[in-house]
């Protein structure tokens, strides 16, 4: 069973639909204790870093999650998701993430050439600079759909793919039992519906 | 890079697509529902419901098929139409919308846009505007073309993405039907004052209005038609293949 976790952030339903629609068992919990009896787990988000983080921290989420994932369980962060798994954010000030990947997130301003939309909304392609469990089925250039005004930086080992937007965006992580996607899988048709199955195949490590 | 995306719009009422909608191959396609995930597998970058539903009941209705296309559709959904207050943008996102256009609501409750983008994040407020030249200039027009402002568009505009909207539909009612393109001098004019994503709409007729909207203003992000797709005048596929062809960016 996937657990997709609820700390108040987004809406929920989309990615619910979308593990149906792949055959797979998923459940939306605001509840610490049920992410023990999940066997994979989905961290969502939009909207604003710090908002998020306290979300978290007040659901006592962020514990119950890295106490599952130091125990080796399957986590997948989505969007705002993805970036708290970093060590800290650079969004309105600077605010500390959960820690389990090396890295920050930045202002995706600070990099881009001027002219250059802000936030990158839209369909575009991944570039794979590295194999991994969450990509196996993804091919280089397939589109997936982005809405972010930040990105990861220093993802040292854990980067696993990036987007063209006048420069190189981190766009999918994955280290150990962690993997991250800038992009919402949710609704990036049917080249997400294979990256969120993908996750759910995985057994191992990257 | 980023590519341009194609949208087309399905105008709902009481649960059916109005304006009829005939496939070459699908014959005569009504449900909501099918279109959009006939779309989806066909092209479409993401797609807006608009709601021109007036009555309780034809509203039930339509949240019904947004949630059902939701489940089974796995692109961006917009919702507009009948958006005039903070609730409404709760049911539909609950629903499974990723955005809500605005458009009469904002014009009755300026507000309206800012609460929304402080709740939802800017990125979920779309800013949908009827604009029509009166004497010369660019005008606002509310309840659905019907009732003229006198306010400004492109202050308009302005003042809504200053307030949070985080994308800006812009329909001529000059160009609308007439399928003699898209309204290229207001929509440079709405480029160059935002710094947000621009949705042409209203004008196109054939494949070849899309190349020359997105080769004449690269600062346009996508562009908008509902019957030229329904009627199978101009088929998405053909139109990305047509825009690669003329090196512009699209996702095939």
């Amino acid at each position: 069973m996937v657990a997709i976790i609820d700390y108040g952030v987004g809406n929920l339903f989309s990615l619910k639909s979308s593990f149906a629609a792949i055959g797979q068992e998923a459940a939306v919990t605001a509840d610490p204790e049920e992410l023990k009896r999940a066997d994979r787990l989905i961290l969502p988000g939009v909207g604003a870093f710090q908002d998020a983080a306290d979300k978290l921290r007040r659901s006592g989420m962020d514990q119950a999650l890295k106490e599952e994932v130091s125990r080796g369980k399957l986590l997948l962060g989505i969007c705002l998701g993805m970036q708290m798994l970093f060590e800290r954010s650079f969004e309105y000030g600077e605010h500390e993430g959960l820690g389990l990947l090396k890295g920050e997130i930045r202002p995706i301003a600070e990099r881009i050439p001027v002219g250059l939309k802000i936030p990158q909304m839209g369909w575009n392609s991944l570039r794979i600079l590295r194999e991994s469990p969450l990509l196996k089925d993804t091919r280089e250039g397939e589109y997936v759909y982005f809405v972010h005004s930040y990105s990861a930086v220093n993802c040292d080992d854990s980067l696993l793919a990036v987007t063209n937007y006048g420069t190189a965006l981190t766009a999918c992580v994955g280290k150990g039992n962690v993997f991250g996607c800038q992009f919402h899988p949710e609704k990036s048709g049917e080249v997400g519906l294979r990256i969120l199955k993908a996750f759910c195949e995985t057994g191992g490590r990257v | 890079m980023i590519t341009k995306r194609i949208i087309p719009c399905l105008d709902v009422k009481d649960g059916r697509v109005v304006k009829g909608v005939n496939f070459q191959k699908l014959g005569d396609v009504a449900s909501p529902v099918e279109l959009a995930k006939y779309y989806s597998d066909n092209g479409a970058d993401e797609l807006v419901f608009y709601d021109i539903t007036a009555s309780a009941e034809g509203r039930a209705l339509f949240t019904d098929i947004l949630t059902e296309t939701a489940r089974t559709v796995f692109i961006p959904l917009t919702v507009g139409g009948g958006i005039n207050t903070t609730d409404d943008f709760d049911r539909v996102l609950k629903c499974g919308a990723d955005k809500v256009s605005v458009n009469s609501g904002a014009i009755r409750d300026p507000s309206l846009v800012g609460k929304a983008a402080k709740l939802y994040g800017d990125q979920c407020v779309v800013l949908s505007v009827d604009v029509k030249r009166v004497d010369g200039a660019f005008r606002i027009f509310a309840k659905g073309g019907r009732e003229n402002t006198g306010m400004e568009a492109i202050e308009w505009i302005r003042r809504c993405v200053g307030a949070g909207a985080g994308e800006v539909v812009v329909n001529s009612m000059d160009t609308d039907g007439v399928k003699q393109g898209f309204d290229l001098e207001l929509l440079e004019q709405v480029c160059d004052a935002v710094q947000v994503p621009v949705i042409a709409s209203g004008g196109a007729g054939k494949i070849e209005d899309f190349i020359t909207l997105f080769k004449t203003l690269p600062g346009v992000d996508a562009g908008l038609a509902a019957s030229i797709f329904h009627f199978g005048e101009v088929r998405i596929n053909d139109l990305k293949a047509e825009m690669k062809r003329n090196g512009i960016p699209a996702r095939i």
